[in-house]
């Protein structure tokens, strides 16, 4: 027997973690932290659907694995867009405002 | 309170410590360190609630290669050893985010939290069921994923070959010569 608040609660929590990362972070590297934090949220909540055995072809192991392969791809491509900006303008700050590099 | 419940809030807490210290610490470095925490934290909760072979992909896929990917992004971009006070975030800045932050998870924990009813018994899936469930109803998205994979390669070759301006306008001033 489990009761499902704790997984809905956790999901919250590091949904609401990842989101303040994302806002608070001014490293662009350090973005990303805040939204694998939020994919794993993403992740709790799906596996909380085959935990509660409301899930049609498994979908709640299969969705998951989709999860996270996407997840990988999309930090290769933003990794190397960020290491492409440090390249042409040598700093990382998500503040600097946009235009010419100095 | 079960054994299972109780399991499940000793990795829940370790996966919510470990993020709210991957987001506020000042050390970019240990960020990405405590990204690890976390992340094997969500995966013993994913463990607990049963999918063994989730648990398993996210430890090899998010600690061993995206971690890794994101230290090596860090070393590049030159990040200090020490506290990281360039990139320093303003007190108002801080606030709003965290205003922010506990609004999305006020707002999803008020939205989840009626749909948890009573405890239910846990329905197991074995990774057998899951395999089979991959490589037949899901076969085609799988398939599709596997071309992902590639496209993002090659975007991520062809966008870090970008040149840089002076070599550019370098390359530039050469091919005008040449003819």
């Amino acid at each position: 027997m489990i009761h499902l608040a704790g997984p809905y609660l956790l999901a919250a929590a590091l949904v609401g973690l990842g989101v303040f990362g994302i806002a608070v972070r001014r490293n662009a590297v350090l973005l990303l932290v805040g939204v694998e934090l939020v994919l794993s949220g993403a992740l709790v909540l799906l596996v909380t659907t085959q935990a509660a055995g409301a899930d049609r072809w498994s979908a709640g192991s299969v969705l998951p694995l989709f999860v996270i392969t996407i997840a990988a791809a999309e930090t290769v491509v933003a990794l190397a867009i960020i290491l492409t900006a440090f390249r042409q303008r040598s700093r990382v700050d998500l503040d600097e405002p946009s235009g010419e590099a100095p | 309170m079960t054994a299972l419940d109780t399991a499940f809030a000793a990795t829940a807490l370790v996966a919510v410590a470990g993020g709210l210290l991957a987001v506020t610490t000042k050390h970019v470095v240990h960020a990405a360190l405590w990204l690890v925490v976390a992340l094997l934290g969500v995966a013993g909760s994913l463990l607990v609630l049963g999918a063994e072979l989730v648990a398993l992909v996210l430890v090899l896929v998010y600690v061993g290669a995206v971690v890794v990917l994101v230290l090596f992004a860090l070393m590049l971009t030159r990040a200090p050893i020490g506290p990281d006070l360039e990139h320093a975030a303003g007190p108002w800045r801080t606030v709003g985010a965290a205003l922010l932050g506990g609004a999305v998870a006020l707002l999803l924990g008020s939205v989840l939290l009626p749909l948890a009813g009573e405890p239910v018994e846990r329905a197991d899936v074995t990774s057998t069921q899951v395999a089979g469930q991959l490589f037949g109803t899901w076969v085609w998205p799988f398939e599709l994923l596997s071309l992902l994979l590639l496209v993002a390669l090659v975007a991520a070759l062809a966008v870090s070959r970008i040149p840089r301006e002076e070599q550019r306008e370098h390359h530039r001033a050469e091919q005008e010569v040449a003819p």
